[in-house]
């Protein structure tokens, strides 16, 4: 029997099996942020211990830092508290930091891949469940807590228990106006959030094979959604250009070693997976979440599910209660409802691309006067490129606010948030209570579908918009 | 970590649905960097209003009189999103050693195991005769036998755990005193891979 791509990787890491128990699994990359790490720092210090290996930990500051002036001191004392700690560890240890005011500074998904860290066929770790975007190069990556944090730092191993397989197969081309948020939010509504629980995922099919890096890194951010450990897509040709020439690539013979090693990364033909689903490219159309998880998530120009066609009594309950949060009626339409806030950020879709997506779209135009729109590029590479296209222009005149790299308002830690009981399209991945601010009400979707609503002020379809410009 | 071997003891009911870590700790009080006092703010906006200690929201159960014990039955999906472990360190710094529910998301699951926290996973039928019993009712959960039981009935269900986590769960063991003993292999390994 052929072997899957996961467990081609899978296999070469396992140190040892522990019998009737999980395995050693041997960590090639170790992402670490300021959030989740200051505790196994101090866990490993009162073993008395130092980093095993600090040269495969590579850090950054991006969960709670301010996204206006960072040149100057944080205000908020606790932040500032938990960055200087963060700055003082990687001392004290010996890690390479890319902080603030770095030139490589920004969301730990984002600046992994752009550096060239993120590597096919590696295993690779975080503190961070969106640890799953790195799976777009064909590497096993997966968030883990902290005290798998602090095994990290002991030992560069973290127990697993090897989960099951499941293959995601998207054929065909897609429809004008649908991006690559829109197929993971499809699939994620059509499975559930906790659809893929227990699951690593292969992203495979000729929609995928079209797809770039970037658009491929969205659909893996967002595997965790469903409750997958993670998601990956087999490396190729594509693969190969993006991390051509980056920071830490390999060079010369080296880089064409690594590519004879990397062509070999795929599931084999006669592979078998614990689960599979095909899905139909042409079917995806522009999407949009209406509740309190991403699994609650429709077409743009649906209708809210009505309760009562819902058997299953506690998935009914809690659309219910998820509309109740949302102040969102059964039964009724989004398209037309007023939003307030746009926030275009986040591991998922704040890559060149999408800041491409969104200048294409508003270039000039102005956005909507009742509508507040924040735009943060995921890295301070993002932000020089943007700047470097003109990019910025665009969005200054669109009367969009630009801030610096960071998490932002993707899950309110620092002061980016959304008023409580105000509607917010946002192009993050977590539409939870309370997620972007306590009350706030975010409905996900494309980059595209929010640049659209920041210009009407109310919830459009794209399609629209973009049959008008011809 | 502390050892766990048995429990018995009254539990607070919790019958949602896809509860998330960002409900069981909110992203705002995750600038700590220890791993104490995390409880106080467990599921804080659920418990109170407009963020205000001063003000409990009174249909909550944490606020509930009759509710307390140090056993949590949640709904389907229970620890969902966020990878943050505070949502375990919060719980067992509020002083719940097991969560009962009928389905975990897998990196809360590991999280809490870490911890001491034993997370018991039962058929959705039992998870509904629990809900159904009287707020005085107390659990049983037998770690090394892997059982749980609803003592005013005598009705039990046996639940899965990993054999190694059991050893580690039961003496007090946490992973990294594990790995460490394993340093030579990991060095072999590195030197093979390279
Ligand atoms: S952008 Fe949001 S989802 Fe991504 S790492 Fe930051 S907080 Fe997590």
């Amino acid at each position: 029997m052929g072997k899957t791509l996961f467990d081609k990787i899978w296999d070469q890491h396992v140190v040892e099996k522990i019998e009737n128990g999980p395995s050693v699994l041997y960590i090639d990359k170790h992402f670490i942020h300021e959030v989740t790490s200051p505790q196994a720092f101090k866990g490993i210090e009162q073993r008395g211990l130092n980093l095993f290996r600090p040269k495969q930990t590579i850090a950054t500051a991006d969960h709670n830092v301010p996204t206006l002036n960072q040149h100057l001191p944080i205000k908020d004392e606790l932040s500032k508290m938990q960055v200087d700690q963060l700055i003082d560890n990687c001392d004290k240890h010996g890690v390479e930091l890319y902080g603030l005011g770095h030139p490589y500074q920004g969301i730990v998904h984002v600046i992994g891949p752009e550096l060239g860290i993120t590597q096919p066929g590696m295993t690779i770790v975080c503190g961070d469940s969106h640890t799953s975007t790195h799976g777009a190069f064909g590497a096993i990556a997966f968030g883990i807590g902290t005290s798998e944090v602090e095994m990290v730092f002991a030992s560069q191993c973290v127990l697993q228990t090897k989960p099951k397989t499941m293959r995601i197969n998207i054929e065909g081309e897609l429809q004008p106006g649908v991006v690559s948020k829109d197929i993971i939010l499809y699939i994620i509504a059509k499975i559930s959030a906790s659809g893929a629980t227990g699951y690593f995922v292969e992203y495979a099919g000729s929609t995928i094979r079209s797809l770039s890096m970037e658009a491929r890194m969205t659909i893996c951010n967002m595997s965790i959604e469903m409750g997958a450990r993670g998601g990956m897509i087999a490396p190729d040709e594509q693969t190969f250009a993006y991390m051509q020439g980056r920071a830490y690539a390999p060079k010369g013979t080296q880089w064409d070693n690594q590519l004879e090693v990397w062509k070999k990364l795929y599931s084999d033909n006669n592979a078998v997976f614990d689960k599979e689903i095909n899905i139909d490219a042409w079917a995806i159309q522009p999407m949009i979440t209406y509740g309190t998880n991403p699994g609650l998530g429709m077409a743009i120009n649906a209708n809210i599910p009505l309760s009562d066609t819902i058997l299953d009594e506690g998935e009914r309950k809690n659309l219910i209660k998820a509309l109740q949060y949302m102040g969102l009626e059964e039964g009724k339409p989004l398209i037309g409802m007023p939003i307030q806030h746009v926030f275009i950020g986040s591991c998922t879709n704040s890559r060149i691309e999408d800041l491409r997506q969104v200048a294409a779209l508003v270039k000039g135009k102005k956005k909507h006067d009742s509508v507040k729109v924040m735009i943060v590029p995921g890295s301070q590479q993002v932000a020089k490129q943007a700047h470097a296209e003109g990019l910025d222009h665009i969005f200054a005149e669109a009367g969009f606010q630009i801030r610096q790299a960071g998490c932002s308002a993707c899950l309110g830690m620092n002061e980016d948030k959304i008023p409580a009981g105000t509607y917010c399209i946002s192009t993050s991945n977590r539409n939870f209570e309370g997620r972007q601010g306590a009350g706030a009400r975010t409905l996900l979707a494309s980059p595209l579908t929010a640049a659209a609503a920041a210009i009407t002020g109310v919830v459009t379809d794209i399609r629209e918009m973009m049959n008008e410009k011809l | 970590m502390k050892a766990l071997q048995k429990i018995q003891s009254r539990f607070v009911p919790l019958p949602m649905e896809n509860i998330d870590t960002d409900q069981i700790i909110p992203a705002r009080f995750l600038k700590a960097t220890t791993r104490d006092g995390f409880g106080q703010n467990l599921f804080r906006d659920w418990r109170y209003e407009q963020d205000d200690t001063a003000k409990p929201k009174t249909d909550f159960v944490l606020n509930q009189a009759i509710y307390s014990g140090e056993i949590l039955v949640a709904g389907k999906n229970f620890g969902c999103g966020s990878s943050r472990e505070h949502a375990a360190w919060a719980i067992l710094d509020y002083g719940f050693y097991a969560v009962v529910s009928s389905f975990f998301a897998d990196i809360f699951k590991n999280n809490a195991l870490n911890n001491g926290v034993l997370p018991v996973t039962v058929s959705d039928a039992f998870l509904q005769k629990i809900f159904q019993q009287a707020s005085t009712a107390t659990l049983s959960i037998d770690v090394d036998k892997q059982t749980i039981t609803i003592d005013a009935t005598g009705e039990q269900e046996s639940f899965e755990l990993n054999p190694y986590k059991k050893t580690c769960l039961l003496n007090g063991y946490d992973d990294i005193d594990f790995l460490l003993s394993r340093k030579d292999t990991i060095e072999k390994f590195e030197k093979e891979l390279i």
